[in-house]
């Protein structure tokens, strides 16, 4: 036990001269090597399939390479920052294809987020509620969508939103004729200013508009081919999210929801000013994993709609497949994965350093935890 | 029924409304619950019925879950006329392969940033967790071009090592060791056992709900994998179901929608999860549900 007090304090200092020390010690001898030994598959593996594709990537994507013979040759034309700025300052069929790939995530995560949150807490609510019995079939139904094959569940889709599909003789029962999901690239939001009367876009609107599309376009709102995509993400993420929120709502201690029932406190006050602050690092952890998820949408829209109609399921993820593969440039795929990469990257660490500050027992990078662990042991 | 046994007899008016809200809410409570659980199980059902019927049947009527007659057309033609049987070896293959491979080396690994004391190690945790937060997508053309580069492509070898290891199995496995006692692997130590050796035969036995979690995740996403095997793989020898099934929705089946066959073969890619999510819930959800009570 002293040598392991020792140790662990030697680590957490962890000057070089520890290290020798260490190095000297009986039983703890040959650590330095077996540590490494048993970690060498696990670096080899990621850093050969990870850490140096990405390298290879960021060369590419500064290159006009077309997938013929190796990248790395002095033949593939070196283009500097070319595919960077196509996609942000030059007008033209690259810059309106990534914004409009860019237009439609956004719609996508607007809707796909908070719709998934709220169904996921609601869900939770009512099976944590104490009244009902069946808790752990309906856990098991809720969550059973989100653990399938998601190219299995996109057939499953395609077919209850085909023209004579499920979807469209359900709206048949109450009198709606259903549109052709897959074939219809009409905005929603373009949609619902025509119910109110807008039919053809205000001349303001079409004149000029940020980085390469209309205002109008921008305004369009998910395609109804969109639509379909985000019910069925929305259908398979909300049960694992449900999951999270259920655990936390069954660490809200009870006698603090009855404390505030005897003080009079209605559902909803209880609900708002008790269950809501104490599972609030939950509702982040959902918003932000919901945040980062839903950027990375692809075999979706692999399956389902390659991107049509008229490029309105287009996603960054899927554009940058197709640049690369179907159109062999390479360079441009890579450059749009690169600015994807920036988009989720920034989600996460915004979401890793919130949640840090409101969870100080949580081991950060692992430090923190044998900090307390040694406190402990004096 | 307590509550409705109890509501003619309450003496106030106070606890009868509040036995008939707490019948109200309870009604209320089944009606969402099983609402829900039609939204989220019907498709499965519509896809299990669908797979047994004609293609007129399942064109006509497909909100049924009853088929006008069963028959079996879809499966025979998943198995004669589709290269199915071929995507589903693939598949296991792969899946055993990765998932093995997975669960030793991040156990390996996990154990070492837990207990061994080696240079560099808090380096090394903090890369696993950047690695963590690399999102899959961005990684389809990199992947391509190293498997290329390193001539691969194209072959069970691309398709498989990329698998056999993954982030987020090391940390799972280190936060497990660091939670078990570490005096049992010390005196196995002291008795003059090597480092592999109180490994496998000390520290893996303790550490089998975590393996159990690890080999139940793997399994799950690595027979599900489908942008890997896209970019890994171009010959339809070596597709696996995924990709297979993709293969046919995009329209390599030629004539027709056959839904019955796609539905069919999609409900059989499907299966083997849902056995194992069946019998294994408890660690899917394991981690969700520390704490939990019994439900």
């Amino acid at each position: 036990m002293a040598t392991n007090v020792l140790a662990g304090a030697a680590t957490a200092t962890g000057g070089p001269g520890d290290g020798r020390r260490r190095g000297g010690r009986g039983v703890r001898a040959n650590e330095n090597i077996a540590g490494w030994l048993f970690v060498a598959p696990v670096i080899v593996i990621l850093g050969l399939f990870l850490l140096l594709p990405i390298l290879m990537a960021l060369w590419v994507s500064l290159t006009d390479w077309n997938g013929q013979g190796s990248p790395f040759t002095s033949q593939v034309p070196f283009v500097g920052t070319d595919n960077y700025t196509r996609l942000f300052t030059e007008d033209g069929l690259d810059r309106r294809d990534f914004m409009t790939a860019i237009r439609n995530n956004i719609y996508y995560v607007a809707l796909v987020v908070p719709t998934q949150t709220v169904l996921a807490l609601g869900l939770a609510l009512v099976v944590n509620n104490r009244l009902l019995k069946g808790k752990s079939f309906f856990r098991t139904a809720f969550y059973f969508p989100s653990v399938t094959s998601s190219v299995a569940i996109s057939v499953v889709f395609l077919f209850l939103f085909a023209n004579s599909g499920a979807v469209n003789g359900l709206l048949r029962m109450f009198g709606i004729s259903g549109p052709q999901w897959f074939a219809d690239s009409r905005g929603v939001l373009h949609l619902l200013l025509g119910v109110v009367g807008v039919d053809s876009p205000p001349a303001a609107l079409t004149q000029g508009g940020p980085l390469g599309l209309t205002w109008w376009e921008w305004l369009s709102g998910p395609s109804v081919a969109m639509m379909s995509i985000i019910s069925l993400v929305v259908w398979t993420t909300s049960g694992t999210f449900m999951l999270m929120f259920l655990a936390a709502l069954q660490n809200v201690p009870v006698t603090l929801e009855e404390a505030s029932t005897l003080d009079g406190a209605s559902r909803w006050q209880r609900f708002r000013h008790v269950t809501l602050p104490m599972i609030k690092p939950t509702t982040f952890l959902v918003l932000t994993l919901g945040l980062i998820g839903s950027w990375q949408v692809f075999d979706q829209v692999y399956v389902m709609s390659q991107g049509d109609p008229a490029k309105t399921t287009v996603t960054p993820a899927y554009l940058s497949y197709r640049t690369a593969f179907r159109d062999f440039d390479y360079g441009s795929g890579a450059a749009i994965s690169f600015v994807l990469f920036l988009i989720i990257i920034v989600l996460t660490l915004v979401q890793r350093r919130v949640m840090a500050d409101r969870d100080p027992d949580r081991p950060r990078w692992g430090r923190r935890r044998r900090r307390v662990s040694e406190g402990a042991a004096k | 029924m307590t509550a409705l046994a109890d509501r003619p007899a309450t003496p106030t008016r106070r606890r009868g409304d509040r036995g008939a809200r707490t019948l109200a809410s309870r009604f209320l409570g089944y009606a969402i619950l099983v609402f829900f659980s039609l939204v989220f199980l019907y498709p499965f059902v519509i896809q299990i019925g669908n797979s047994l019927k004609t293609e007129p049947d399942a064109a006509a009527n497909p909100l049924s879950p009853i088929p006008d007659q069963v028959v079996l057309d879809g499966f025979v033609r998943i198995f004669t006329g589709t290269n199915f049987p071929v995507w589903l070896g693939n598949s296991l293959l792969v899946t055993l392969v990765a998932t093995t491979g997975r669960v030793f080396f991040c156990s390996l690994a996990g154990y070492a940033l837990a207990r061994l004391r080696f240079r560099g190690r808090s380096g090394l945790f903090a890369a696993v967790i950047a690695v963590m937060a690399v999102p899959g997508v961005v990684l389809l053309i990199p992947k391509f071009l190293v498997l290329n580069q390193l001539g691969i492509y194209n072959s069970y070898a691309g398709l498989i090592v990329p698998l056999l290891a993954d982030a987020a199995g090391v940390f799972i496995m280190k936060q497990f060791f660091e939670s078990i006692p570490v005096s049992v692997e010390e005196a196995a130590r002291i008795d003059g056992a090597s480092i592999f050796r109180t490994y496998w035969s000390v520290v893996l036995p303790m550490a089998k709900p975590a393996l159990i979690t690890l080999t139940i995740l793997s399994f799950q996403g690595t027979w599900n994998e489908f942008p890997h095997s896209l970019v890994s793989v171009q010959d339809p020898n070596l597709f696996t179901l995924p990709r297979g099934l993709a293969d046919l929705v995009s329209g390599s089946l030629g004539k027709g929608t056959q839904y019955p066959l796609k539905l069919g073969a999609a409900l059989l890619a499907t299966i083997p999860v849902a056995i194992i999510f069946v019998f294994f819930q408890r660690y899917f959800v394991r981690d969700a549900n520390e704490g939990a009570d019994k439900g």
